[in-house]
């Protein structure tokens, strides 16, 4: 460092500057920053060789390992599987190729290639427990072509199946949400509505939803209904809870300001409270999101006679757990898909929350 | 005749004014924040109430803006008393209070917005973004903004509604010193261009002398006011001239602070 003060044709100009602060500092950054440059060109074009080559690996084994261990296997499920593995193995050959002119798969290939890896993996293990050394017992513990197979068998009822199911969550989502904002907002921003309202939502809103499906099968026309009226109830509850507390605690110098400005009442709510209380309205409806799937599919299991938790239960009572996980598996895309698009909404509703709150 | 009129109506009266607050638990005891204040300000004076903390000139400003119902006196301004908030009373707070959810602009829109006039009079934004400059940052979200630029929306959101009165707590309080000098330039000459009658609420000697007509100085529990002091420096002021600083050494001195002040 001293050295370098020494050589700078500048330091007699400023050697009023306390030393080893402003002087020391611009080479320092300078170097870094060349540094950073540096690497960002690398990655610009290319990636690590393990990230190119994981995925590849991981599916070629994958495919070396079922050719072992399925000769036993009925021909369709190994056909069906083999070709599953080999577009899987063709798809990450093609975007280890085509990284190099796509800079979005590039960066995508760079963030989910252990993941993917690892994924593969698991479908090994899975195969080489059940088809390979046959360690599980049948019919309970398919191998993962078996389950392919019974989803590539049954798609038509499992569409079917999930087309009934995303009806109701999405009737039952919305009347709950809509129900649950408003006394949500009435409740957190009215004193009297508060006094009488609160004592309600704390006693009925903890029950869960499913406790009331005996009482619902009596009392409703049809099933579908009541089923679309529990969900709704079960969203319900953490809606309300989070829009009253989030209006609530409306940050008091918020309404003082608006009130300066000439704000009414109505400006008062939907302008201030009701933004302000965003973030916590969005955590309701989160956790609405999984009670609801949460009462959708039980609904399903006990009453209703359509979507994925019937069929389920169905495929249980016939014994094909080939089918079982092939609907596990279908909800577990839908559901997660369905958690996305919230997540995507949010983003976008509380873009001014960018950097300031994160979960 | 008309501007007589106006300039009347934009005059600001604190008649023995009082303001208590519940103290502690006990839901009988109240503690006076605010005893019999008296206080006018004639139409486009700009008056600065400095004293510690705790001496109830938030309060006052507050009462002023209608937040707070006083317990007993009178509040006018022109010949209306003050009851509720209103439009005509702009208050800018310590902290700018943006709305975080609106961008700059829109927050500068809001008192349009809330008055329902938005449509007549969208092209003032512009005016008002351009007049505390801001031109650029319109679609910026408040966390973006620094401490400064985040306080000159606030202005210019109270300002867009052509308050008689403007209402200043501690404003440029929570900004560093050299944010504070320019943007205590940039209030004087809003100030100047406006007409506007301001209150500024301060604790810094240098800022109440710098900025105001008349320094009122208030004493604690309860807030008193202790006495008014009119600062006759010409505009625009030095804040290193020879009688700035004999001003500044006065009011130290009243305010007991005298030894530090003389040593320097």
């Amino acid at each position: 460092m001293l050295r370098e003060r020494e050589d700078d044709p500048r330091s007699g100009e400023v050697s009023l500057l306390p030393p080893a602060t402003a002087l020391s500092e611009p080479p320092v950054r300078a170097r870094s920053g060349a540094n950073a440059e540096g690497s960002s060109s690398e990655s610009r074009h290319e990636l690590r060789p393990r990230a190119i080559v994981s995925v590849p690996l991981a599916a070629a084994i994958a495919l070396v390992v079922h050719l072992l261990v399925s000769k036993q296997e009925p021909p369709a499920e190994v056909h069906s599987f083999t070709a599953f593995l080999s577009g899987v193995l063709g798809l990450s050959i093609a975007a280890a190729i085509a990284h190099r002119w796509w800079r979005r798969l590039r960066q995508w290939i760079a963030a989910m290639f252990p993941i993917l890896a690892a994924a593969i993996l698991l479908l090994i293990i899975w195969e080489g427990v059940t088809s390979g050394l046959r360690l599980l017992p049948l019919p309970y513990f398919p191998s993962p072509a078996g389950v392919l197979q019974s989803l590539i068998n049954d798609r038509a009822l499992l569409f079917d199946s999930t087309w009934h199911s995303l009806i109701l969550l999405l009737s039952g989502y919305a009347m709950g949400v809509a129900a649950g904002f408003v006394s949500g907002v009435c409740i957190g921003w009215s004193r009297p509505i508060r006094y009488w309202g609160m004592p309600v939502l704390k006693i009925i809103g903890p029950i869960p939803a499913t406790a009331w499906i005996p009482l619902a099968m009596v009392v409703s026309p049809s099933a579908i209904f009541s089923a679309a009226a529990l969900i709704a109830l079960a969203v319900w509850f953490p809606v309300t809870m989070l829009t009253a507390s989030g209006i609530s605690n409306t940050r008091a110098s918020y309404l003082d300001v608006a009130r300066t400005l000439g704000a009414r009442r109505s400006y008062l709510i939907f302008r201030v409270a009701i933004p302000a209380a965003l973030p916590s309205i969005f955590i309701g409806l989160f956790m609405g999101l999984g009670a609801s799937f949460l009462t959708l599919v039980v609904a399903e299991t006990v009453g209703v006679k359509s979507g994925l938790g019937w069929y389920v239960s169905w495929a249980q009572g016939w014994a094909e757990y080939g089918k079982v996980y092939a609907a596990l598996v279908i909800m577990a895309a839908f559901f997660s898909t369905i958690m996305t698009l919230l997540f995507k909404v949010r983003d976008r509703v509380l873009v001014w929350q960018k950097g300031v709150i994160k979960w | 005749m008309v501007a007589a009129a106006a300039t009347e109506a934009s005059s600001l009266r604190v008649r023995t004014l009082s303001k208590s607050f519940p103290a502690g638990d006990n839901a009988h005891e109240r503690r006076l924040a605010i005893d019999a204040v008296s206080l006018s300000l004639a139409a486009g004076e700009l008056v600065s109430l400095l004293g510690p903390s705790g001496c109830g000139k938030s309060t006052l400003l507050r009462l002023l803006a209608g937040l707070e119902v006083p317990d007993s006196g009178e509040l006018l301004i022109g010949e209306d008393p003050i009851t509720e908030p209103g439009e005509e009373r702009g208050l800018v707070f310590q902290d700018p209070n943006l709305f975080p959810w609106l961008t700059v602009r829109r927050n500068i829109e809001a008192g349009l917005v809330a008055r329902g006039v938005l449509h007549e009079k969208r092209d003032e934004v512009d005016e008002f973004m351009r007049l505390v400059g801001l031109e650029g940052f319109g679609n910026s979200y408040p966390h973006h903004l620094s401490g400064g630029m985040a306080q000159r929306v606030a202005l210019a959101r109270a300002l867009i509604n052509h308050p008689k009165v403007l209402l200043l707590d501690e404003p440029l309080g929570a900004l560093d010193a050299f944010t504070r000098m320019r943007m205590q330039d940039e209030v004087l000459r809003l100030w100047q261009a406006r007409g506007t009658t301001m209150l500024l609420v301060t604790h810094d000697i240098d800022e109440a002398i710098y900025m105001s007509d008349r320094i009122v100085i208030m004493t604690t529990r309860p807030g008193r006011i202790d006495r008014v002091i009119p600062v006759p420096l010409d505009r625009p002021r030095d804040r290193s001239s020879h009688d700035f600083l004999q001003l500044r050494g006065n009011i130290l001195e009243l305010l007991h602070f005298a030894g530090s002040a003389t040593s320097d």
